[in-house]
């Protein structure tokens, strides 16, 4: 066994802002050249563990510390950010956010340039370490105008030139599509057998389990609760109790009543052995499979022959059509920059088509203002800090009637009855600075839906969010739908798109490349390819056990998974 | 879509490719030269290199129009004032008086009057495309480089550029957050009131600062975590070693003002040039 690397012995942390500790009494050793994941809830302390290692605790952010944590023969309280700099880099989660450099090479070079190295040496240091993450021939461009996947690998580029030998990627996979994320979880194992000590903070499990870890640390309420391998982990079932989703195809084995032990390598599908298990499955899959015929449903919102272009030259929707039934809930999805978001906005008339026309039963759109199409179709940002301009929750969700000069006994009515829709009634005289982000969602969902528009779009309605506040949020989604709000999702989460929308509409580089069942788009490698997706790994599953129909079998795990859900809410 | 008004835009030209130090001190040295005289002819001569100089380094209409707007608007202004509250005064420094007409009242339009104020008009013209010239054509890490270079701390330095970086950023969230106050049904649009309009404007201050508080705690964290403010000193990846055309450039600078020195001293004996005597 290696030397630890980092020690924390009886460790505690309470934010002086804070009237309760955030980490209580953490005993952890991690190893030289370890590959290790923490997994918690929002809220666990798991970010706080990682700011602790990395120093922005106690350094940037302050507080009170108890006990010890040695890193690399430091003692964390008594050295300095720039100390723990030079030995531990860190990723943070939005890539994006964190460029400081106009050009790659610049970004790059940040750490460099704030240690003096010449600028001769800098250069060549910035060179080797590009090539090392494969952007050599990118230096002089402008990070912002890279893929999400590039963007990654120039914030790694950019800890490493350090020469660290701890790594730490705080929640790496949160604003990524499915495929971006594996490759991203590709290139992190790779850099993991340079020797390197590697931490991932993530709650996107079965995502970063794409590639083994040594370990994983279960985090809940500021204490570690599981330590162990992934097979002892995932094979005890704890994951669910902390809020943590397990990898699907896992809770597919436990729907069909199989013991799952550590000696099955349930840690990933590959290694999975199912030749116990095969028997369950398929008398599971014969037991529960039936076909549920679907409504047909009146068409509302049609999108007929879209075409725009930004630059006038290159596509970003080319002739796109689609019909969105009533009380029907549909997800877009594509990767970024596919055109899913220019869509919405067309629809919602940010940005006119230069041909077709969106029209809502047969009436067309197109003579609206933006502000006019408000009672036809309403927007939620995927950022609700960009919609709220009000302090208080009953102005925000009051906002939109009150311009329209409605009386004020009206708008009051009006505003209680969607706060109660939206359980927000008891809170309607709070601030919303008080409130929880999921919470602040729902009042931007409210204020939108104040406005009574036939069709409701949201943007990445979870991104970023755990299991726990996804549930919730979507939920809430399924209630308002069932009560027969028509919904439009944009998103790139795979769970969300199977578990919540029976249709999916696939685009990719301007066209649409499919309508049809969610899970179908799930089950088909070529489609998921194109769109940045990944194939769901129940379908794997099936194909693994030897079930004569896979694309049977995860749709009655669909439908069996809704009624669990159902219950458990 | 994108507002992207006075951002930095990367091309190839004689401007471009100068160093941000030397572009900053020829800036320095030209508006000092203006700001010391009242002479036309020094005045009316750097404006046209400065026009010159503009249309070297392919700055397009579109770039600067909202600007140019915004300028013009304070300059009428400007020179309005100057004549309401001093009519008299070029007379007064020119010392003759050749009226053209009256408006009545000690509101009385002379040849002198008229002069001066073109004069101070020109002085604003000729400044102004220095400045656009200046922001447009240098790398704001550059432009950094070279502040640092002449002696202001680097962390001001930094700071600057960053907010010049981010300006185009801020600016696309200000769309978004107009957009989707618009979707709630907030005209903006020519369909409502002016005052409406800018009431609502005002509205989107808020989600606005919110989102770049938000920023700008990401990438102080990302600038804490890569050691930035570790020495009392740094180094840095863009700044460009100077070359002979930047020695060029700031020795023709330097003698412009020179010059302009030299004939306020020598040849005029006053800081007005005057045409009357």
């Amino acid at each position: 066994m290696k030397e630890p690397i980092i020690t924390f012995t009886d460790f505690s942390f309470q934010y002086f802002e804070q009237s309760e500790p955030t980490l209580h009494h953490i005993d952890l050793t991690i190893r030289r050249g370890e590959k290790i994941l923490i997994a918690g809830p929002s809220g666990s302390g798991k970010s706080t563990l990682g700011n602790c290692i990395n120093g922005l605790i106690p350094f940037a952010h302050k507080g009170k510390i108890t006990g010890s944590l040695n890193v690399d023969g430091i003692e964390t309280k008594k050295s300095s950010l720039f100390e723990l700099s030079m030995k531990v880099g860190t990723v943070l989660q939005d890539s994006d956010g964190q460029f400081i450099g106009l050009s790659v090479g610049e970004d790059i070079a940040f750490a460099l340039e704030n240690d003096l190295v010449p600028q001769k040496e800098m250069k060549e240091r910035v060179k080797r370490i590009s090539a090392i993450v494969g952007m050599s021939d990118q230096i002089g461009q402008n990070p912002h105008n890279l893929s999400g996947g590039q963007k990654q690998r120039v914030s790694l580029a950019g800890v490493m030139v350090d020469d660290v030998d701890i790594l730490l990627f705080d929640e790496p996979l949160a604003n990524l599509d499915p495929k971006t994320g594996k490759v991203a979880i590709e290139l992190i194992d790779d850099i993991a057998k340079e020797d390197k000590t590697v931490i991932i903070i993530e709650h996107r499990l079965e995502d970063v389990l794409h590639r083994p870890v040594d370990r994983i640390i279960l985090m809940n309420d500021g204490k570690i609760v599981a330590d162990g391998t992934p097979d002892e982990v995932l094979a005890s079932g704890i994951l669910r109790d902390y809020g943590i989703r397990e990898p699907l195809y896992l809770t597919a084995a436990r729907y069909a009543g199989s013991e799952i032990t550590a000696d099955l390598h349930p840690a990933s599908l590959e290694t999975f052995d199912v030749s116990g298990i095969r028997h369950d499955l398929q008398k599971w899959y014969d037991d529960h499979y039936n076909r549920v015929p679907q409504p047909q449903k009146k068409e509302m919102l049609k999108i007929e022959d879209i075409s725009f272009s930004y630059s006038g030259v290159k596509p970003t929707l080319n002739h796109i059509s689609a019909v969105i039934h009533e009380g029907e809930m549909v997800s877009i999805v594509g990767k970024n920059g596919a055109g899913k978001t220019t869509l919405s906005s067309v629809i919602c008339g940010f940005i006119k088509p230069d041909d077709g026309k969106i029209t809502m039963y047969g009436e067309d759109l197109s003579p609206y203002s933006i502000s006019e199409r408000a009672e036809y179709v309403g927007i939620v940002m995927q950022n609700p800090n960009q919609m709220i301009s009000k302090t208080m929750i009953y102005d925000e969700v009051a906002l939109g009637l009150t311009i329209r000069n409605l009386p004020e006994e009206e708008v009051r009515q009006k505003v209680y009855d969607v706060l109660k829709i939206c359980g927000l009634y008891e809170f309607r005289s709070w601030p919303i600075s008080a409130l929880s982000f999921g919470q602040k969602k729902r009042v931007t969902i409210a204020s939108i839906l104040v406005l009574n528009p036939k069709v409701l779009i949201l943007d990445e309605p979870t991104a970023g969010q755990d299991y726990h506040h996804y549930s919730e949020i979507m939920e809430f989604l399924k209630k308002l739908n069932e009560n027969g709000q028509t919904i439009i999702l944009i998103t790139h989460d795979m769970h969300l798109m199977l578990e919540y929308t029976e249709r999916a509409i696939v685009i990719s580089d301007a066209e649409k490349l499919a309508d049809q069942k969610a899970f179908e788009v799930l089950c088909d490698p070529v489609l998921t390819e194109k769109a940045n997706l990944k194939e769901t790994s129940l379908f794997e599953l099936a194909q693994k056990a030897g079930i004569e129909d896979p694309l049977g079998f995860v749709e009655c795990f669909i439908h069996y998974d809704r009624e669990v859900r159902a219950h458990e809410n | 879509m994108k507002i992207r008004t006075f951002s930095y835009d990367q091309l190839d030209t004689f401007v471009h490719r100068l160093s941000g130090l030397s572009k900053l001190v020829c800036f320095l040295l030209l508006t000092t030269a203006i700001m010391l005289t009242y002479d036309i002819r020094i005045i009316l001569a750097i404006m046209v290199l400065s026009y010159i100089m503009m249309m070297i380094s392919k700055i397009r209409y579109s770039q600067i129009k909202v600007m140019l707007i915004y300028v013009f608007a304070f300059l009428a202004f400007n020179f309005i004032l100057t004549y309401v509250f001093a009519p008299e005064y070029g007379v007064k420094i020119y010392g003759t008086r050749h009226q053209l007409f009256s408006f009545g009242g000690p509101y009385t339009v002379t040849l002198e009057q008229l002069f001066y104020q073109v004069t101070k008009f020109s002085k604003y013209l000729s400044v102004i495309p220095l400045g656009i010239i200046f922001i447009l054509t240098t790398n704001p890490s550059e432009f950094a480089s070279a502040l640092n270079g002449v002696g202001i701390s680097y962390k001001i330095c930094t700071s600057l550029s960053l907010t010049l970086r981010y300006f185009p950023d801020v600016a696309d969230d200000y769309n978004s957050i107009s957009l989707a106050q618009q979707a709630r049904g907030l005209e903006m649009s020519k369909k409502a009131k002016m005052m409406d309009r800018l009431k609502r404007i005002a509205g989107i201050l808020i989600p606005l600062i919110m989102t770049t508080m938000d920023r700008i705690d990401i990438i102080s964290n990302a600038m804490d975590l890569r050691g930035f403010g570790k020495h009392k000193k740094r180094t840095w990846y863009a700044k460009k070693p100077l070359k002979r055309n930047d020695y060029i450039s700031m020795a023709v600078c330097l003698a412009v003002l020179i010059i302009s020195l030299y004939i306020r001293f020598a040849v005029n004996h006053s800081i007005y040039y005057n045409p009357f005597q």
